[in-house]
């Protein structure tokens, strides 16, 4: 069965055509971002692409900073591939999907300085604030690493930070007027190849069938992270053509993540 | 400070690999086994199977069952490693798995298990592609028909300088650029990356330029590795 939906997949990418959505190899499903979407998160978002839905939300604390960043605050990114949204998803623990989807997200967001780290460190060595940013996968339909990656960069743009009291203690559930320190905007591109074909956004069938999978998480003239997954290979010709694609899709996303306030 | 023109710390060129140790079959229980030393950083790896797949629910029957585990022993890091997998090694056993499929004829074993363990005993940066060259030899060792070698190394940016195999050290620069980090595994045969990461600051041109020299690295080792198997065998056909 699977052999037929590879040709299948085949056939169609011949025509420049994909297996959901009404779009060619280059171009993503519909993409949907819902902020504010929690009440007791720092910040919330939704993500629908196509018919697949994650929601993220950040959580802070105060914590102790870790010894190579004593000036800065700590980021934690967890992911859940949730029951609910796969038959395939089993109850337990994450398995080796969850904690890559998490880690590939966590790069992006780290790695680009996405958030200004060192304003978030409140006494240098002693006590900095920890950022928990976690996404739960609702429904999947392909393409988790962009969709939790969306989800993650939308929930911190818009998070507000907690309140302190006059003893320097987290105040649940009030929030300061200020937000998170915000600078970049990294946009991961997930690519698959199948056969000879190269494309955007995959959806469950398509991720089914890859040959190899390649996540380019991009800001704005520099790249941030990269993951290479499936079990193929890939030649540089075609790594070469997912980083100059990468850098056009990101053009295309980024102002749907700009325009958000909190 | 630029790197471009004092150079790196260890005085070795843009291009040049730290020296590496490779030796076949180091542990007799396994099916096959390997050591890669590649400067300080060392890796053990050692494969049993084609054996019954293990949980029975896994097994494929169109393909052999590839499960990677690496570890990091406590004492191969400054600070002390806790014993027991972290995050990091379950996400690297499953990166590892992603880049010896391809050079394995899977087909040829179906309904079976290989399952690949590697010990980080000494960790100098560039530990996942000791592992990776550990376990490709490993496999061979173990007599899996494969198609080729898969042969790792990282290339990366110090500040403005592109160039191979990065140490700790060298990944710890926070000046200019900071360090970014490109590990990579390459089948000659068949021409293709199958292990290609990233994390850091890298322009497009800049990151191609990287690759290219990731890979040169990588036939090297890959040169290395052919030696290294063949000699192995010479010894063993004296002996026996």
């Amino acid at each position: 069965m699977t052999k037929d939906m590879k040709n299948y997949i085949l056939e169609l990418a011949e025509k420049n055509k994909r297996n959901t959505g009404n779009r060619g190899l280059n171009d993503f499903r519909e993409l949907k971002i819902e902020t504010g979407i929690s009440v007791n998160a720092e910040g919330s978002a939704k993500v629908q692409l196509g018919e697949t839905i994650v929601i993220a939300g950040v959580k802070m604390d105060i914590g102790t900073p870790y010894p190579d960043t004593m000036n800065k605050g700590n980021l934690i990114c967890t992911g859940e591939l949730a029951p609910i949204s796969d038959p395939d998803f089993e109850p337990g623990p994450p398995d080796s999907r969850a904690i890559e989807l998490a880690r590939v997200v966590d790069r992006g967001i780290r790695e680009s300085d996405a958030v200004d780290f060192e304003k978030l460190c409140i006494t240098e060595g002693e006590k900095v604030w920890n950022v928990y940013v976690d996404f739960y996968v609702l429904n999947n339909d392909g393409n988790l690493i962009d969709a939790c990656g969306l989800a993650a960069i939308a929930a911190l743009k818009v998070a507000r930070m907690p309140k302190l009291n006059e003893e320097g203690k987290v105040v649940h559930g009030e929030w300061s007027k200020e937000k998170i320190p915000f600078k970049k905007i990294p946009i991961p591109t997930t690519f698959v190849k199948i056969g000879n074909h190269i494309m955007v956004d995959p959806d469950k069938d398509e991720e089914e069938n890859l040959d190899a999978r390649l996540t380019v998480t991009c800001s704005e003239s520099e790249i941030n992270a990269l993951q290479k997954g499936g079990e193929g290979g890939l030649k540089l010709e075609e790594i070469e053509l997912c980083l100059t694609k990468s850098f056009k899709i990101r053009e295309k996303i980024v102002e749907s993540i700009a325009k958000l306030k909190g | 400070m630029s790197y471009k023109k004092t150079g790196r710390f260890d005085k070795r060129k843009a291009d040049e690999l730290r020296p590496i140790k490779m030796e076949v079959g180091v542990l007799p229980n396994c099916t096959g086994s390997a050591r890669v030393k590649a400067g300080k950083t060392t890796a053990i790896a050692g494969v049993y199977g084609p054996k019954e797949v293990r949980p029975k629910h896994l097994q494929l029957n169109d393909k052999l069952l590839i499960r990677c585990y690496y570890d990091l022993i406590s004492f191969s890091v400054t600070d002390r490693a806790r014993p027991r997998p972290s995050r990091r090694s379950r996400e690297l056993g499953l990166v590892i798995k992603n880049a010896l499929e391809k050079s394995i004829f899977v087909e040829d074993y179906p309904k079976s298990m290989l399952e690949v363990f590697v010990e980080i005993t000494e960790a100098d940066a560039g530990s996942r592609c000791a592992a990776i060259t550990a376990a490709s030899l490993a496999v061979a060792d173990a007599g899996i028909q494969m198609r080729d070698f898969v042969p790792a190394v990282a290339a990366g940016k110090i500040d403005d300088l592109i160039c191979l195999d990065l140490t700790k050290e060298e990944e710890d620069v926070h000046d200019g650029g900071g360090a970014t980090d490109i590990p990579v595994a390459y089948i000659p045969s068949i021409d293709e990356v199958t292990l290609l990461q990233l994390d850091g600051k890298i322009s497009s041109k800049e990151l191609i330029e990287a690759i290219k020299l990731g890979i040169k690295g990588c036939k090297k080792i890959h040169e290395m590795m052919g030696k290294t198997f063949k000699e192995n065998y010479k010894i063993k056909a004296v002996k026996e």
